[in-house]
């Protein structure tokens, strides 16, 4: 029953799984970039296998998975390059990197006083 | 379907602002401001052109890429929708236009500048990447078209270099991505049940089963991430606030609304008939926290660029009421009425204010060098058009006749009367309060009295002040288009003798909100001690608000947030009758 549409569709299920989990807890930036391309593989490997279970006119395979697949992998390397890009100035610009929130805001000035 | 008369209109408004972006980056230095000033009033051409074809025609406009139909090919069109942003929006983006020439001018001497050839090449990316999702008709190129308006938005974000910036810009464009991946997984979940990505082709196929509902959840969740509707908004109020105040305007104004069409466009055109009621009422149950949280929280501040970023987070939550009012129990469905009218109306009045808003809050920091609220007294005798346009701006954003969003409130609240939802009918009164709470509070310190004369630090360009001033005017005289023929004359009427004590009801209840919750007010006669027991109690409040608001935008409370508004849509997805 496992044919090879399903192991790749459950392997995408674990890498977008996988993915989302870091990019949710990680508080490096770097590892939130490369967790945010583990999830969008995964994403891929689910076009790949709805692309061969579409091919049921008999062709190795639906051509449209692929192409826009094609499409998808050049926007997730800019999305990255860009993102490693703001990633390297901030560093030198700072000499560290996180994206954790603003310290925490000066407490309200006229709290308690009318 | 042929591509119609008109048709190769919608690839002009697409390619040409592109072409001016590659035009600059080619000719490099001085010539980027050039290109930019000659694809702006090409574009408020080719907007102008898109809007008599289809008045002429009567019909949507469409574009066949290479002549392939749909589902071999791609389609552009033009509905409704697209007519009404298209326009706005070009005229967002020409008083942006002008008002930067003052900021962005390549200094003389200098060959090329990076801040003015990065502004102007962006301006043109954001404005194809916008033009691209409203006549976009397949769901794959609406993702590209997303995708490019998040990079071209990301860096105007950290114009200026300071680490704050680069921080902002990098978690924007993190959670931004977080988002589109959502969008995309759930593209390909319906690739796979249906075989097609075009919005025409799809509406036929849906039915509600499982890929169908869990692809509606993770495109509407991923979309709201970059949208910043509360509780995802963690991205907002730095990126909008920290950036100059040209790129705020283009970003508060503008790009926010690119993911928020294509919400609209897929539950409209997409999902119409999968959509439940929890889930309508879910969406415009966060638009309500917007509302609440984003100006109470706006009021709680000293500076006047995060007020009017926050403003934004809570006009966001404006934009998504209008989901529950235009669902009919009856069919199940969201019909295109009163409700979507209202809505779009929301999202152009909100595009010029906060553009306005945002305008006039950087010129009044480039006059002062600062934009603390609390040292405001006496701009308004030295800034008075920078003053007016931010009052002005405020009315729009009120909804006080005139104004766009005044009609759009007024069809939101008919289609609410007539579903009987009376509790949006509260959240659209209270919001409206809410607003004038804290526009009161500004103005108030800026027309207090100075000690002595305000004398502004650096000149404020006279062209950049008109420019603030015509938008804010945009967006107040939008509700005049009631007047006009039909079908506008289905607008409320503005100018009801009526509305002119319910107006001042608002500014009056602003007036009250403002002097339990503001954070700095204007000094006060002495009061008894019942009203300090009131303020410290109201304050208090106040003060949770802030707090609360601080803890939902760490990163791995909004990421969390994130998943379980997908969860809850799945499961008000699941809720039908």
């Amino acid at each position: 029953m496992t044919d090879a549409a399903t192991l790749f569709g459950l392997c995408a299920a674990a890498l977008v799984g996988l993915g989302v989990y870091a990019l949710i807890v990680n508080p490096q930036p770097l590892r939130k970039i490369l967790a945010f391309n583990v999830v969008g593989n995964g994403v891929f490997v689910l076009f790949g296998a709805v692309a061969h279970r579409g091919a049921a006119l008999g062709w190795g395979g639906d051509p449209v998975p692929q192409a826009l697949l094609i499409t998808g992998l050049v926007v997730a390397f800019s999305a990255s390059a860009l993102a490693i890009a703001v990633l390297l100035r901030l560093f030198d610009e700072t000499g560290s990197a996180t994206v954790a929130s603003d310290p925490p805001e000066k407490p309200d000035a006229d709290a308690g006083k009318a | 379907m042929t591509t119609t008369p008109g048709g190769l209109l919608l690839v002009a408004a697409v390619l040409v602002p592109f072409v001016g972006v590659l035009a600059g980056f080619a000719l490099g230095g001085r010539n980027a401001q050039r290109a930019a000033t000659l694809t702006i009033l090409a574009g408020v051409g080719i907007a102008i052109a898109i809007v008599a074809a289809m008045a002429r025609s009567d019909d949507d406009l469409v574009y066949l890429l290479g002549g392939w139909a749909p589902p071999l090919g791609i389609a552009l069109r033009a509905d409704g929708l697209a007519l009404v942003m298209i326009p706005a929006i070009a005229v967002v983006i020409l008083g942006i236009g002008v008002y930067a020439r003052a900021d962005f001018a390549t200094p003389p001497g200098v060959r090329e500048a990076r801040a003015p050839l990065v502004f102007w090449t962006l301006l043109l990316a954001i404005w194809g990447s916008l033009n691209l999702v409203f006549v976009s008709g397949d769901l794959f190129t609406l993702y590209v078209a997303l995708e490019l308006l998040t990079f071209a938005a990301v860096p105007l974000v950290s114009l200026d270099g300071k680490a704050e910036t680069l921080r902002a810009a990098l978690r924007y464009l993190l959670y931004a991505l977080l988002g589109s991946v959502f969008y995309l997984l759930g593209a390909v979940l319906l690739y796979g049940a249906y075989g097609t990505l075009d919005i025409r082709l799809l509406a036929e196929q849906v039915r509600p089963e499982p890929a169908a509902l869990a692809a509606a959840a993770l495109m509407t969740v991923g979309l709201l991430a970059k949208t910043a509707l509360f509780p995802l908004h963690l991205w907002l109020p730095p990126a909008h606030a920290g950036a100059p105040p040209a790129a705020s305007a283009v970003l508060s104004g503008l790009v926010i609304k690119g993911s928020w069409f294509l919400v609209v466009r897929i539950w409209f055109d997409v999902f119409p008939g999968l959509v439940t009621a929890p889930s309508a009422q879910l969406l415009a149950a966060f638009g309500a926290a917007a509302i609440l949280v984003g100006n109470v929280v706006a009021l709680r501040q000293e500076r006047l660029k995060l007020l009017v970023a926050y403003s934004t987070v809570a006009q966001i939550g404006y934009l998504f009421l209008m989901f529950p009012l235009a669902f009919d129990a009856g069919t199940a469905t969201l019909e295109r009425g009163g409700a979507l009218a209202g809505g779009m109306l929301q999202a152009i009045s909100h595009a010029t204010a906060k553009a306005a808003m945002f305008m006039a809050a950087g010129l009044v920091y480039r006059a002062l060098g600062h934009d603390r609220i609390a040292g405001f007294a006496g701009i308004g005798r030295a800034l008075p058009v920078s003053v007016l346009t931010f009052a002005l701006a405020g009315l729009a954003l009120m909804g006080l006749p005139p104004s766009g969003a005044f009609a759009a409130k007024k069809l939101l609240l008919d289609a609410a009367g007539a579903s009987g939802q009376w509790w949006w009918e509260v959240v659209l009164d209270v919001g409206g309060l809410l607003t004038a709470s804290y526009v009161v509070l500004v103005l108030a310190h800026a027309l207090s009295p100075a000690a002595e004369p305000v004398k502004p630090r650096a000149p404020v360009s006279r062209l950049a002040e008109m420019a603030a001033l015509a938008l804010a005017i945009c967006s107040l005289a939008l509700g005049l288009a009631a007047l006009g023929p039909a079908p506008l004359d289905a607008l409320p009427n503005p100018l009801d003798p009526k509305e002119f004590g319910s107006a001042l009801a608002v500014l009056a209840g602003g007036a009250v909100l403002a002097l339990a919750l503001g954070l700095r007010l204007p000094p006060l006669p002495a009061g008894d001690a019942a009203v300090a027991g009131v303020r410290r109690a109201t304050v208090a409040i106040g003060a949770a608000f802030v707090r609360a608001d601080g803890v939902l935008r760490q990163w791995p409370v909004a990421g969390l947030a994130l998943m379980a508004a997908a969860i809850a849509f799945g499961a008000a997805l699941l809720a039908r009758a």
